[in-house]
């Protein structure tokens, strides 16, 4: 007998629609709508096409906080996720040192972003910051504010200390939810502890893995505060990312049609990538190449 | 409305798409859609394909607008042939 449909439940998910259309489709819609006007006054607008989206990906300025976006949220995802999973597995797995590891693990998650960047910001200067003074009297010549690569590493080694806390929790629980029974089983087998971790704990953090790589990716492409209050996006545009990019053209310039226009390629990418990973979440695990 | 700063061209967009919404959701009750393989790489239904269309469109107009001059009306044909074989192949 087939089940019959009770279409009453979509009026249960109205109240959500129409939060969501005044919170998110509204607004979208609106940036739309500047997108291709020249906004000169408040009611001052001309319309110029496609005109902004064509300027915007002509600009080589753009061109530039794209690719070091697409290398930073690499970098971060080659540094976090190998490291994350490497101090889920030294974690303590019962007794009081693991609550202990828990609490000072998860203690760079609780700070709020800005704070995250001004305490680096006070860390690494060589005149009042420990680590900027202890690099300065070991005989580094490190200085974040002049040179680029200094300006990357450090945010680079921020953002490391901030989130890999994340990926480690994830995998601890991940690991923690392995019977006992598989390792009794490699025991009795003699396998090695890195065979113990390629073919049991490793297969069994793929899902924990893939929804750490998820999030790792999607923060990390739309990094902003950390890096804006580290650095102010210098020396030069060095590290410049997207969302600075953006902010800085509309809230800085007042360019609002090209801010705007810039708006939607970006988030067409994140749009874009956001499937891509939710497609390959949602693969079931028989599926072929899976 | 007007802080909306609306135009023709983009209310006629938002028609078209709010238009496509419909038509899928009525298309939906009447037969309703099955996941199967085509030549993208995983099953997909029916909103899923008009989903990877749309999105491809977006992409086409950007590399159009990053690559050429020319009038953005030529992308039209492209974008739509392409958007019919997702839908029917896909």
């Amino acid at each position: 007998m087939s089940k019959r449909k009770n279409n009453r439940a979509w009026f249960l998910v109205l109240p959500t629609l129409i939060i969501v259309a005044f919170s998110a489709i509204i607004p979208l819609m609106t940036v739309v709508n500047y997108s291709v006007q020249d906004i000169l006054g408040p009611n001052t607008r001309v319309f110029v096409g496609f005109e902004w989206f064509r300027e915007v990906l002509r600009d080589a300025e753009l061109h530039g906080a794209f690719l070091r976006q697409v290398l930073f949220s690499l970098a971060i995802l080659l540094i976090q996720i190998p490291f994350g999973v490497g101090v889920g597995l030294l974690m303590p797995r019962r007794g009081w040192s693991a609550s202990l590891c828990l609490v000072i693990i998860a203690l760079p998650l609780l700070i709020p972003w800005n704070v995250v960047g001004t305490i680096w910001q006070i860390f690494c200067r060589t005149d009042i910051g420990l680590g900027g003074a202890f690099l300065d009297g070991m005989g580094v010549d490190y200085n974040y504010a002049i040179d680029p690569v200094d300006a990357w590493l450090t945010v680079l080694v921020m953002d490391v200390w901030h989130w890999t806390p994340l990926v480690a929790l994830l995998c601890y629980a991940g690991l923690r939810a392995i019977p006992d029974a598989y390792y009794q089983a490699a025991q009795i087998d003699g396998a090695s502890p890195w065979a113990v971790f390629r073919h049991i704990q490793l297969p069994k953090l793929k899902n924990v893995l893939i929804i750490a790589v998820l999030l790792r990716f999607m923060d990390s492409f739309m990094v902003y505060t950390e890096p804006f209050v580290l650095t102010g996006g210098g020396p030069g545009n060095s590290t410049t990312f997207l969302s600075q990019f953006l902010a800085r053209m509309a809230v800085g310039q007042f360019d609002l049609g090209p801010a705007a226009a810039f708006s939607l390629i970006y988030f067409l990418f994140v749009l874009l990538f956001c499937y891509i990973f939710y497609t390959v979440v949602m693969r079931p695990d028989d599926a072929p190449g899976s | 409305m007007s802080w909306m700063a609306w135009t023709l061209a983009t209310g006629i967009f938002f028609a078209c798409i709010f238009t496509v919404l419909v038509v899928m959701a009525v298309w939906e009750q009447i037969s309703p859609t099955v996941e199967r393989r085509g030549f993208l790489p995983m099953a997909t239904t029916r909103g899923d394909r008009l989903f990877i269309g749309l999105l491809c469109t977006a992409f086409i107009y950007l590399f159009w607008l990053a690559t050429t001059d020319a009038s953005p009306w030529l992308a039209l044909p492209g974008s739509l042939i392409w958007m019919a074989a997702i839908g029917r192949w896909g």
